[in-house]
């Protein structure tokens, strides 16, 4: 049942930014639905898009990775890399036949408390629509496609 | 609780979960996280505590440490950047290396936001996660440097000179840059300061010579960073400095080299309102006080066209040999306190600026009302140089505008303007000063009551409500309001109009920022570490802020950001060493294959090509970008391996953990 589905996510939060945003959502006590686990890195740039490959293999129906507005890094560019990776790992999973917005790529500032909660939010409920990620077919493309951002 | 199944070789971790009083417990059972973390492959012990951060919280955990043999540490509690140092020094008191701790948040990123029984499952599977991670950390030390003893402040007005001073007053040497000819900065150009109408120049002055004469200090004005490198402790700066044709040793400030010169030029000091010499000196009091000869506008130095100057200079100051030099420093922290100019007024065309001569922005009226300036103190206008005896003050100009200007408002205004008017009625003792505001802001100390003397005492209109439009009439400037207060449209027939001009990062501040490696927020200021807890420093360790160039501010605020920027720098400069994280990147030699994908990834340029690919440990960051690039897996994040991550995705998503490995 559609309505009974709860969709599994893993969060890979930069610690600057995004973390920061999600630590200032849960001091103001923002609700968001509980469906993604967050995993810190210092840098979306950390991000190595076969984790997101992992993830799906594992269970995931979807996946967040959150960075610093662009001009923003920490690291100074570090989520200019991330955004390059993560346009060339949406095309591979359309050609996998999973859908590219199971993969979302947000900005949230640390000040942005309220706008790390919408994206959860909005996350989860577009997550719902799409349904379970089935990946009979599309996993045995997922082993050999390395897909590595060399942006 | 004991694992009931404890593994004798493997990893022993140990899980403590807090309540953090309801802050956790409210949403969380703690005790079914214990329960089940306590089952977790390779924990071999977990327990909870209502307070884990509280002293017989940390020794729970020291004591298992020791009971328990344990090889790693998981602490559930708040987030790890209020409480992973806390934990991390417990852990070494009881003898185990700090980076074998790890915390799972399980209160911003789990109590805090969601309710019900999966609030309670997320929580379990966040700590799971962390234990994977910790199975995989190795314990690591910072890396212990040295650093150079030198401090560069970057920028002469009165916050990166009183940076400059109590950095050299602390006994460590300061090299001082300067890009005009001469330190001073915009206080200098003032008239006088609000609230207490002190003289600024009267004020600034001393410390300018203090600072040119402390033995500690080096003065390069007239000079530009060219390029930084380096890191916290040890940067590596390249100073350009422009020649001046003039030793400063020689000259007397006799002035007759200026007089011969035939060229004239507006003058920047008076912004404009006279005109100079190619060879000149800013002001009366400028440090270094000698002559400089401006090459640009100079008739010809080579070959030499006039030379006139150099006739006159009875002392032999003047030597059109001099050249560029290129001057490079160690410094183990840097202060920017660049300053800020006024938002260009020729922006402002609805209200004449640029085209009516008599709409003039602040730091104009600030240099008429100077005994230094154009006018020697006399408010007279530039176009009939007539003295005005009415005059309008436009508040907000270019501030508080996101629709066509800047959306944040210049702080200072609301103060300078009142000073300004006050300082005109007392020049001008029949003329009718006029204010249009949007609200007065009169935050400081004796600030609201400048104001209120302003109005009341000195007889100034205020008038609540926006300038619609400026323009030229005859000889008067016709300005168009309306006083919000009581719905009347006003029209005043103006000698001068005077704009509070918005406040905005001095030029060539992003272009100093990108070669500090530091960020600008929206615009253009430079972006302090944090809003609230680290506003003297930029995200980039050893570079700390001061002054305008961060953003808005008037004069005490100025100088307490450059005292404070001192005392950050002093701290580092102070340390026998310094330490970097041990959590950079690292090379794999035996995988690496040489490819150098990884080099241009780094905004450090931390990785060096090569037969493998070398990482400086002290220049990374850590941020794993090139960890992210490397097609073999040779590049490796410590302590943040692909491995570790990947067996965290497969415990956050309910996946079984592989025992035995770890």
């Amino acid at each position: 049942m559609a309505e009974d589905f709860e969709p599994k996510v893993v969060a890979f939060l930069c610690r600057w930014c995004a973390g920061a945003g999600a630590d200032l959502a849960g001091t103001s006590r923002l609700r968001y639905p509980p469906n993604a686990i967050p995993i810190r890195v210092n840098c979306s740039g950390r991000v190595d898009m076969e984790w997101v490959m992992e993830a799906f293999r594992s269970g995931a129906d979807g996946v967040l990775i959150g960075g610093c507005h662009p001009g923003d890094c920490h690291y100074v560019s570090g989520n200019y890399k991330t955004r390059r990776r993560v346009y060339l790992l949406r095309k591979v999973l359309a050609e996998m036949g999973i859908e590219p917005e199971r993969v979302r790529l947000e900005w949230v500032s640390a000040t942005e408390g309220a706008k790390f909660a919408r994206v959860m939010r909005e996350f989860v409920s577009e997550l719902k629509k799409l349904g379970p990620l089935h990946l009979e077919g599309a996993e045995r493309a997922a082993e050999p496609v390395a897909a590595r951002g060399r942006s | 609780m004991p694992n009931p199944r404890p593994d004798a070789r493997g990893p022993r971790i140990g899980v403590f979960v807090c309540h953090c009083g309801k802050n956790i417990a409210g949403t969380v059972e703690v005790e079914r996280v214990v329960e089940a973390l306590a089952r977790h492959p390779g924990v071999v012990y977990a327990a909870r505590h209502e307070y884990m951060c509280s002293d017989p919280g940390q020794d729970l955990i020291k004591r298992a440490i020791k009971d328990h043999r344990l090889t790693g540490v998981v602490v559930a509690a708040c987030s790890p950047t209020m409480h992973e140092t806390t934990f991390r020094n417990a852990a070494e008191e009881a003898g185990l290396n700090p980076y074998l701790l790890e915390i799972a948040n399980i209160r911003e990123g789990c109590s805090w936001v969601h309710e019900g029984p999966e609030t309670t499952d997320k929580a379990i599977r966040i700590a799971r996660a962390a234990v994977e991670k910790v199975k995989g950390n190795h314990p690591l030390a910072p890396t212990e440097v040295g650093h150079a003893d030198k401090c560069l402040v970057i920028g002469g007005g009165v916050s990166g000179i009183q940076a400059a001073l109590d950095v050299a007053n602390a006994g460590y040497e300061v090299v001082l840059v300067e890009r005009s000819p001469s330190i001073g900065g915009r206080m200098a150009q003032l008239s006088e300061t609000f609230p207490t109408l002190d003289c600024s120049q009267c004020i600034l002055t001393p410390k300018m010579v203090e600072a040119a004469r402390h033995p500690k200090i080096r003065l390069l004005t007239y000079a530009e960073v060219e390029s930084v490198s380096g890191y916290l402790g040890n940067y590596h700066v390249v100073i350009r400095k422009k020649p001046t044709y003039v030793d400063p040793d020689k000259c007397n400030l006799c002035g007759d080299c200026a007089k011969v010169c035939p060229v004239r030029v507006p003058d920047e000091f008076n912004r404009g309102l006279s005109p100079r010499a190619a060879i000149y000196v800013p002001f009366p009091q400028a440090v270094p006080s000698s002559y400089t000869l401006d090459e640009e506008h100079c008739l010809g130095l080579n070959p030499l066209r006039c030379g006139e100057c150099a006739k006159v200079c009875t002392v032999g100051a003047i030597n059109y040999d001099m050249r560029e030099e290129r001057i490079e420093e160690d410094v183990a922290a840097i202060v920017v306190a660049t300053g800020y100019d006024l938002y260009g007024k020729e922006r402002m065309t609805e209200y004449g600026a640029g085209t009516v001569p008599d709409v003039i922005d602040a730091l104009e009226f600030e240099r008429l009302l100077s005994a230094g300036g154009p006018t020697r103190g006399e408010v007279r206008r530039p176009s009939d140089g007539k003295v005005p005896k009415e005059v309008v003050f436009i508040q907000c100009s270019g501030s508080r505008d996101p629709e066509l200007h800047k959306p944040y408002c210049s702080k200072i205004c609301c103060m300078y303007t009142a000073k300004h008017a006050l300082l005109y009625r007392h020049s001008v003792h029949d003329g009718t000063a006029y204010i249009f505001y949007i609200d007065i802001r009169a935050g400081g100390k004796e600030y609201e009551e400048f104001v209120v003397r302003a109005m009341e005492d000195e007889r100034i209109l205020y008038l609540r409500g926006k300038v619609a439009k400026v323009y030229r009439d005859g000889d008067k400037v016709i300005v168009w309001g309306v006083d919000t207060l009581t719905g009347k449209r006003i029209e005043v027939a103006a000698d001068l109009v005077v704009l509070a001009q918005a406040m905005v990062p001095s030029v060539g501040t992003e272009e100093l920022a990108r070669k500090l490696h530091i960020a600008c927020g929206g615009e253009g200021f430079l972006k302090e570490a944090h809003p609230k807890l680290r506003p003297l420093e930029a995200l980039t360790a050893g570079i700390f802020l001061a002054g305008a160039a961060h953003g808005p501010k008037d004069i005490p605020e100025a100088v307490a950001q450059g005292s404070g920027a001192a005392a950050k720098a002093i701290a580092i400069l102070s340390s026998p060493t310094l330490t970097h994280s041990p959590e950079v990147a690292e090379v794999d030699e035996d995988l690496c294959s040489g490819c150098a994908v990884c080099v241009p990834q780094c905004p450090y340029g931390a990785i060096s090509p090569g037969e493998v690919a070398h990482v400086n440990e002290l220049l990374c960051e850590g941020c794993g970008t090139c960890v992210a690039a490397c097609p073999s897996g040779a590049m490796r994040m410590r302590n943040q391996t692909d491995d570790q991550v990947k067996r965290m995705i497969r415990v956050a998503l309910g996946e079984p953990v592989e025992v035995g490995r770890g």
